[in-house]
């Protein structure tokens, strides 16, 4: 497994290192500096050198390196590293040189913590923040031997991402449906890819040991499913008013007519947070677990089939001799007229040797960034069913060496609320806790552009 | 927070800025002072967080407060306790004499009432690469394997593979590896992970130890799998390679049972799934039931392409090899690996190989389309790929060979001189595959002569002037500005130009009579390259003899090419499959090949262990449990398993008969084909198999790896073996 952790600056200074296996020398931190950050042809974040092998991934603007020496599970590897950085960011918020640098020691401490002998260990958050604190004040706890004796049975218990003793006086979750959109249209209108990547974050803020049942209307799931299985339960459960007025009602009773409407989806795949009981999963698609406190990443999603695509573009590109191109972008909303996205941009590539451009639109404003030889077409908010127009001109500058235009594709960025393009919805979240409480629990969708291209 | 005032404010300046003596003098003053006033000992805390910050930065300055920070060590503050460790981990190597004194503090805190404090005191002691150190952690890691906290228990279970790292034959001599075993039985799924991690640790660095996991305990194991960590899951599913199913039935059923896991977040836990599972695959009688467990495996491996880029490589690469082995798995999901505008150059290239595999007569337009696109982009080396990948797909589809050729031609009147060359280069080769189809071409390419600067590019098109001599109407006169060169060129491009013009006077034997004396004496007379000078004598020899002999040789009809030489050989590819998700995966070699040291896993035999249709005969070569323990094959594995290659692993442990009759089989195979690669102005790698030499780009079987290694290897410059 890993014989040392190195993080190093852009410059290459070596801000950390740590080893944990006496083949991890120092001087393989000035072997790194050489071979990977001071080398420009250097492409692929592993490098194996004789039988020393660096795995690096960077974060901001810091290097993260894992050292191994033997033939390591690669796969643990970029987890942990990528852990790491998760660990850094809930910690001091943004993990960057500063951070390191402001908290070398904390640092130390939480990698002697999360490794034993390269060996990744407990690594969730709550816990460790029991006992390894930027305060270095609530570390007295873990001075007394039965306090202590608390935080070792969670580190290494069953339900190690849960602290036992959580308690709210109001017990509520969130549920956000985040689903990223990928689309790869070819220059003649052809969709060559068109699918969702699906994340559902979940903020729950829940007392005690609560077991919560989730349910989705996965096509699996609803075709063994006879006669609605969303029957609320779990005291009170319901889906109401929204905390940005973006919540969709999903009462109990009106669980079937949604379904009816809605249709199922088919997930892919999917993948969830290690708290969900993958066996029940398995065996009969229900979605059981105990939360962690706070916010996680409850699962991950994949769909392919009847994507709904939120945006059509229709972009046609002329070039002109060699001195000019001209544009002419249609962009047209494909979901219903209540329903608005918000910050809509779309960048049109121009050719490398552009001089100047002029752009007109019918709606928001469009500005060309000689930086990223892009014009940039902004649209706050973007109605349903409405359609917008650029025109643009580019000129061009003559030069010596005439190289063809690569032509990059034209990519979108949005965010629509309220809108799932696989069209999935929350059919129920049942709390079950021994005390029996009531909670409350709110869902919200949206849909954002992943890699949304069209090429021309 | 009051860390800010740690060195690295604008006044202190970088740490090493400062003179050596002078830093530590003040770091020293700072620690000792405070005295009883400093009740909460905050200002010895400061000092201490300052001397752990200067350790990485500062080089060893550090290690001349050692003794002061050993006074600090008993303090009743486990903040101190824990920076002293720290150092005392960092510096013990280097100082040894005076980290002694921290080991009664240590021993001491191993009896501690807290059990963080008695885990801690176990993990640092067992850092410390020091004899004292090591001898004195052996009786209270006895103790703490049997303590009352299974986070103790799970410390002391990796201190025993640490205790093996230090002094592999003091445990070995002692009943720690025993303890440990039983250690298994432990109720706490934690601490029972954190054994078999332990466990397979030793195995990995120990040829005498074996590790045998019975049904019982490979059963209980996947049981317990849902309640530990996501890392225990991976040491869990690591260890269970270990188990060899008896029975077909136990091995479906253990496969099913790990099958959930593929739902997993972690990816370690996903790719390690995967591997288990196609480890037992091989133990599965029904064939229906193996097929079934492989479309489990495909939606997993597509939904880690949503995962950070380092990822999707990982699980690109490990894409290839399963795909080889299991063609079924992703046969419908060519469009996933269509790259992203923005992907990674790693990713891209990796992509780009997956789609040459899944390409198939059915989808080959969209796919050329697609290939189309990426030869436009502005990283060359992915372009070049995408070039050459649209070459290799007309030799690997043949109804499709027009519409590569057209594609082909299509991106050659773009004239970038790049795609200009590499194209020449795959058109070579496509002429090469079917001759006497799609000559009409030449003139197409031809006109393209001046583009050309690279050796291989050079090369390929003055092996189609040769070639097609009596076709191309100037041939002479193109040849000729070539030889004018002659002596600045590339051996590579020497070579095919004496290739050529013999080529050439064969077939034009008027004009060619002029040239070939010249050729023939710069290649014999005035050069200090063997190869060259051989290849010179040896058609000096052959004209001079029997020209008629000389024409049927040299214009003679040569062995087809295929694309199908990405494959890895059949032993490689196995071994690769019991190690999917690690680092050599990413390579795509054998393991042994890129971690000397690494122990190798073969497959086991056992009564349920299917044999692969194409090596059914083979059988003997599997190995049989008596003999396992030697990472060397039987001589009949050797040449059965891989007849036209040296053994991979045979030669390394003295086997020489393997070493000789598979060398001996080696060069009956290549003998016919050696002119072959000669005419296609060989380079050098002389009968990789028929034609191999002019397919370089994406093969992976051995013979080709030094030429995949350096630049063109997948993901780019990822692993030259240079020895530290």
């Amino acid at each position: 497994m890993l014989s040392g952790i190195l993080v190093f600056n852009q410059k290459g200074e070596n801000l950390i290192f740590r080893s944990f296996r006496s083949d991890c020398r120092p001087r393989l931190a000035d072997i790194f500096r050489i071979q990977v950050i001071s080398n420009p042809q250097v492409r692929s974040p592993i490098l194996t050198l004789g039988s020393t092998t660096f795995s690096h991934v960077k974060h901001e603007n810091i290097y993260l390196v894992a050292v191994t020496k033997s033939n390591a599970n690669a796969a643990l590897v970029f987890e942990f590293l990528y852990r790491l950085v998760m660990l850094g960011r809930s910690y001091f918020g943004k993990f960057d040189e500063e951070a390191v640098k402001n908290n070398f020691v904390l640092i130390y401490e939480l990698l002697d913590e999360i490794l034993d002998y390269g060996y990744p260990q407990n690594t969730e958050t709550d816990t460790l923040k029991m006992y390894i604190t930027t305060e270095g004040v609530r570390s007295a706890i873990a001075n007394s031997a039965t306090d202590s004796s608390r935080i070792t049975m969670q580190a290494t218990g069953a339900l190690s991402w849960r602290r036992s003793d959580v308690k709210y006086r109001k017990n509520e979750a969130f549920v956000d449906v985040i689903e990223d959109v990928n689309l790869l249209m070819s220059a003649t209108g052809t969709v060559l890819r068109a699918d969702v990547n699906g994340q559902i974050v979940m903020r729950a803020y829940l007392s005690g040991t609560p077991e919560c049942k989730f349910g989705l209307n996965d096509r699996l799931l609803l075709d063994g499913d006879s006669a609605g299985g969303g029957s609320g339960g779990g005291g009170g459960s319901s889906f109401g008013g929204g905390s940005s007025g973006m919540v969709s009602g999903n009462r109990d009773g009106t669980t079937k007519a949604t379904r009816a409407a809605a249709g199922s989806v088919t997930l892919e795949d999917c993948q969830f947070h290690q708290c969900v009981k993958l066996g029940r999963f398995d065996a009969d698609r229900i979605i059981s677990f105990v939360p962690p406190d706070g916010e996680f990443e409850l699962m991950r999603y994949r769909a392919t089939e009847n994507v709904n695509l939120p945006f059509k573009v229709h972009p046609i590109v002329r070039e002109v001799g060699t001195t000019k191109v001209e544009y002419s972008v249609a962009i047209k909303a494909n979901y219903s007229s209540k329903l608005f996205a918000t910050n809509v941009v779309i960048r049109i590539p121009t050719p490398l040797n552009t001089a100047k451009t002029t752009e007109r639109t019918s709606q928001g404003r469009a500005k060309y960034e000689p930086e990223h030889n892009n014009i940039v077409w902004k649209i706050a908010r973007f109605s349903g069913g409405s359609e917008y127009v650029l025109t643009a001109e580019a000129t061009l500058t003559s030069m010596t060496h005439q190289k063809a235009w690569s032509r990059p594709p034209l990519s979108l960025s949005f965010s629509l609320l309220m809108f799932t393009s696989s069209g999935l919805l929350v059919r129920y979240l049942k709390v079950f806790e021994k005390s029996n409480y009531s909670s409350v629990k709110w869902v919200r969708y949206m849909t954002r552009a992943g890699s949304y291209e069209i090429r021309f | 927070m009051f860390l800010s005032v740690v060195p690295y404010s604008p006044q202190y300046g970088l740490p090493f800025s400062q003179s050596k003596q002078g830093k530590v003098a003040e770091l020293r003053q700072e620690l000792n002072s405070g005295g009883k006033k400093d009740k909460n000992h905050s200002a010895k805390k400061i000092a201490l967080k300052k001397i752990v910050a200067n350790m990485t930065m500062s080089n060893n300055d550090m290690v001349a407060l050692f003794p002061d920070v050993i006074g600090c060590m008993n303090l009743p503050s486990l903040e101190i306790k824990k920076m002293c460790f720290l150092f005392l981990v960092n510096y013990s190597r280097a100082k040894p004499d005076i980290a002694l004194k921290a080991l009664p503090i240590l021993v001491d805190d191993m009896e501690d009432s807290n059990p963080l404090v008695r885990a801690l005191a176990l993990r640092t002691i067992s850092y410390v690469h020091v004899r004292e150190f090591v001898e004195a952690t052996v009786a209270p890691v006895k103790r703490l394997m049997q303590d009352m906290d299974p986070y103790v228990r799970k410390t002391a279970a990796f201190c025993v593979a640490k205790l093996y790292e230090h002094d592999k034959k003091m445990v070995e001599s002692s009943d720690l590896i025993d303890r440990l075993n039983s250690m298994l039985k432990d109720e706490n799924p934690t601490v029972v992970s954190s054994v078999l991690a332990s466990l397979v640790d030793i195995w990995g660095r120990s040829e005498s130890i074996s590790l045998t996991i019975d049904y019982a305990s490979a059963s209980k194991l996947v049981s317990i799998l849902p309640d530990c960590s996501e890392w225990g899951q991976s040491y869990i599913l690591e260890a269970l390679m270990s188990y060899v199913p008896q029975d077909s039935a136990e091995a479906l059923l253990l496969a099913e049972r790990i099958a959930p896991r593929l739902s997993h977040s972690n990816s370690a836990v996903v790719l390690t799934s995967i591997r288990v599972i196609l480890y037992l695959m091989n133990y599965i009688a029904d064939e229906r039931h193996v097929t079934s467990l492989a479309k489990k495996l495909s939606p997993p491996l597509v939904t880690l392409l949503s995962k950070p880029p380092e990822v999707q490589y990982l699980a690109l690469r490990n894409a290839i090899l399963i795909l080889q082995k299991r063609p079924e798995v992703l046969r419908n999901d060519i469009r996933v690996f269509f790259c992203n505008y923005n992907d990674p150059i790693y990713v891209k290239v990796t992509k780009l190989e997956l789609i040459f595999m899944l390409t198939t007569k059915e989808n080959i337009s969209v796919v050329l389309a697609e290939l189309r696109e990426y030869a436009t982009e502005i990283d060359v080396h992915f372009v070049r790929k995408a070039v050459r990948a649209i070459g290799k797909l007309a030799i690997k589809i043949e109804s499709a060979a027009r519409q590569c050729i057209d594609t082909l031609l299509d991106l050659v009147n773009a004239k970038i001189p790049y795609i200009v060359q590499e194209a020449t280069v795959v058109i070579r080769n496509i002429f090469r595959k079917y001759p006497n189809q799609y000559e009409n071409i030449i003139s197409n390419v031809i006109q393209n002569i001046d583009e050309l600067d690279e050796p291989e590019a050079k090369a390929a098109i003055i092996w189609i002037i040769g070639q097609y001599a009596d076709r191309i109407e100037n041939s002479d006169g193109l040849l000729q500005d070539y030889l004018a060169t002659f002596h600045d060129e590339t051996i590579e491009v020497q070579l095919a130009l004496l290739t050529a013009t013999v080529k050439f006077f064969i077939q034009r034997p008027t004009k060619g009579q002029q040239l070939v004396p010249q050729v023939l004496k710069w290649c014999t007379e005035e050069t200090d390259d063997p190869d060259l000078r051989d290849r010179g004598y040896m058609y000096w020899r052959l004209l001079s003899t029997d020209p008629a002999a000389a024409k049927q040789v040299v214009m003679g009809e040569k062995p087809p090419i295929s694309a199908e030489s990405e494959k890895l050989d059949p032993k490689t590819l196995e071994e690769l499959c019991l190690n999917v998700g690690t680092l050599a995966t990413v390579y795509l070699k054998p393991v042994q090949q890129v971690f000397r040291n690494a122990r190798t896993r073969r497959l086991q035999y056992s009564p349920a262990l299917q044999k692969p249709q194409e090596e059914a005969s083979s059988a003997a070569g599997w190995q049989i449990p008596a003999a396992a323990q030697v990472a060397a094959s039987s001589p009949t594995a050797a040449t059965a398993a891989n007849p036209t290659g040296f053994p991979m692993t045979g030669a390394a442990a003295g086997d020489m008969n393997a070493a000789v009759s598979a060398a001996d089989n080696y060069f009956n195979s290549v003998g016919s084909q050696q002119m072959a690669a000669l005419d296609l102005g060989g380079r050098g790698d002389g009968g990789a198999g028929g034609g191999g030499a002019s397919q370089t780009q994406y093969v992976v079987n051995q013979n080709q790896q030094q030429v995949y290694q350096p630049q063109l290897a997948g993901g780019a410059a990822t692993g030259e073996l240079l020895l530290l």
